[in-house]
């Protein structure tokens, strides 16, 4: 067995995860008190990769930034980048498909506290941000974790859009989902098995300490 | 339901808002504090102008120098009693008026505490202490002192004056318990179907033209030959010589 495609596979969930964390904050923060009259757009498109075959979102990102079209060409030339397959692909493809499953937690978290919380920060002349950083996250921690370890472990059982962005280059973009149907495919049946048991056996073992600790939070 | 009030308050006073629930005693709170936007009218706060419709001016919560102690107190889970207080003050970080608050409030043990372990009045008397830890200029107090029994409520209003007296906010304050508004109150609105219906002094307002009291049967006996009656708070026990009903309304003449 070879450690690559295991090490790819977290470090990809790991800055998938990190990025997500960031801009789902802000993001939910925004759903969740707008009454903008675009927010069930926004909330449309967050929610569409839930929906959607993966294969089709990565087969749109792998349209879009193709080196032979627009916008794919402009990065390629202008800026250097190219995200077809590449590990800055799948990141980017991994941070749109995970949305959902970092940002609905953190909206719902959001929404459900009271909202005098808010009302009472600001009358305590607190602005919008000191509010969301002192008061509402600190109070929608196990929301916070739900949406992280979520999205994690989204990130790792992908599968369809890391396929069509990334393709299948060793050390690059061959992430443990794709090594096991590439062994199975080659009939290597025991290789398959010690990645997917090593799969199964890590996760396992992250879900159990992040729901342990959240049980001795919560109680 | 319209509510369409005009209140004229003298700087420093204390104002107390009368009424049965849901006439608009909150909402009218909410709107001093920006909470809520009035269709039209304006709010001036001596010369400035926090809300005016005609003029598009509207202050944000943030910008209005005001404290406002919610009914569902709006304590903050993630800080203790003592942070929570701590939080509140925007103009000066002064530890002893901390102190203070917290011994006010009868607290001090539980100052360390998270509001979620502390019983329904005690978490009542944490909000008031962080609405006056504030140090705003325009206090709105929306049944402050509901919660507490009659001994610690009496404690918290003289606390209140005496914090008046030294601070001088401007207290408006909504109330359902008429011995507390005599306590505090300057002068009283009292709201009713979303309009001031009257003003004046808590004597003016509750005394005029009331030389009996109104009392409920709660009790008939027939065979001691008694009824008691709730006046208030208090049951007073009165021998049977008329035909009574329980829940009757009956009058009951004062003899000095």
């Amino acid at each position: 067995m070879e450690w690559s495609p295991i090490i790819l596979t977290f470090k990809l969930a790991f800055i998938t995860t990190l990025i997500l964390f960031v801009i789902s904050i802000p993001l939910a923060n925004w759903l969740a008190f707008t009454k903008s009259r675009i927010k069930p757009v926004v909330e449309t498109l967050v929610s569409m990769p839930l929906v959607l075959p993966p294969t089709v979102l990565g087969f749109y990102l792998l349209i879009v930034f193709s080196p032979s079209n627009g916008l794919g060409r402009w990065l390629d030339e202008v800026l250097g980048l190219r995200l077809v397959f590449s590990f800055g692909g799948l990141v980017l493809a991994s941070v749109i498909y995970s949305l959902p499953f970092m940002v609905q937690p953190i909206q719902a978290g959001l929404s459900n506290l009271p909202t005098s919380f808010r009302e009472a920060a600001y009358t305590l002349g607190k602005s919008h941000r000191e509010t969301l950083i002192r008061i509402l996250l600190p109070n929608i921690k196990p929301a916070l974790l739900t949406g992280v370890v979520l999205a994690f472990a989204h990130t790792i059982g992908e599968f369809g859009v890391v396929l069509m962005i990334g393709g299948n280059i060793p050390d690059k973009t061959r992430v443990a989902s794709i090594a096991i149907y590439d062994e199975v495919e080659a009939m290597n049946y025991g290789l398959a098995n010690a990645y997917s048991l090593f799969l199964f056996v890590v996760t396992f073992a992250i879900l159990l300490i992040v729901y342990g600790m959240r049980r001795k939070t919560i109680l | 339901m319209l509510l369409d009030v005009q209140m004229e308050i003298q700087t420093g006073e204390i104002i107390a808002l009368y009424g049965t629930s849901g006439v608009g005693k909150t909402s009218t709170l909410r709107m001093l504090a920006g909470l809520m936007q009035p269709d039209s009218g304006y709010i001036q706060i001596s010369d400035e102008t926090w809300f005016d419709s005609s003029k598009k001016i509207n202050f944000a919560p943030q910008k209005r120098d005001v404290g406002l102690m919610f009914q569902d107190y709006a304590l903050f889970p993630n800080m203790t009693v003592r942070a929570n207080l701590e939080f509140a003050q925007t103009k000066n970080t002064d530890k002893k008026l901390i102190d203070e608050l917290v011994e006010a409030i009868q607290l001090g043990d539980l100052q360390h505490q998270y509001p979620t372990k502390l019983s329904g009045g005690q978490q009542q008397r944490v909000a008031l202490a962080r609405t006056l830890a504030q140090e705003a200029n325009v206090l709105l107090l929306d049944e402050p002192l509901s919660a507490l029994d009659s001994d610690t409520r009496h404690d918290l209003q003289d606390f209140l004056l005496a914090f008046h007296k030294k601070y001088h906010p401007t207290i408006i304050l909504v109330s359902h318990d008429i011995g507390e508004i005599f306590r505090l109150a300057n002068r009283v609105f009292v709201l009713k179907n979303g309009k001031i219906t009257h003003t004046g002094t808590p004597l003016e307002v509750f005394a005029e033209g009331n030389e009996k009291l109104i009392g409920r049967v709660i009790e008939v006996n027939e065979i001691q030959g008694f009824v008691a009656i709730l006046i208030g708070n208090q049951v007073v026990r009165k021998s049977l010589n008329e035909k009574f009903n329980e829940g009757d309304k009956v009058l009951i003449d004062i003899v000095f």
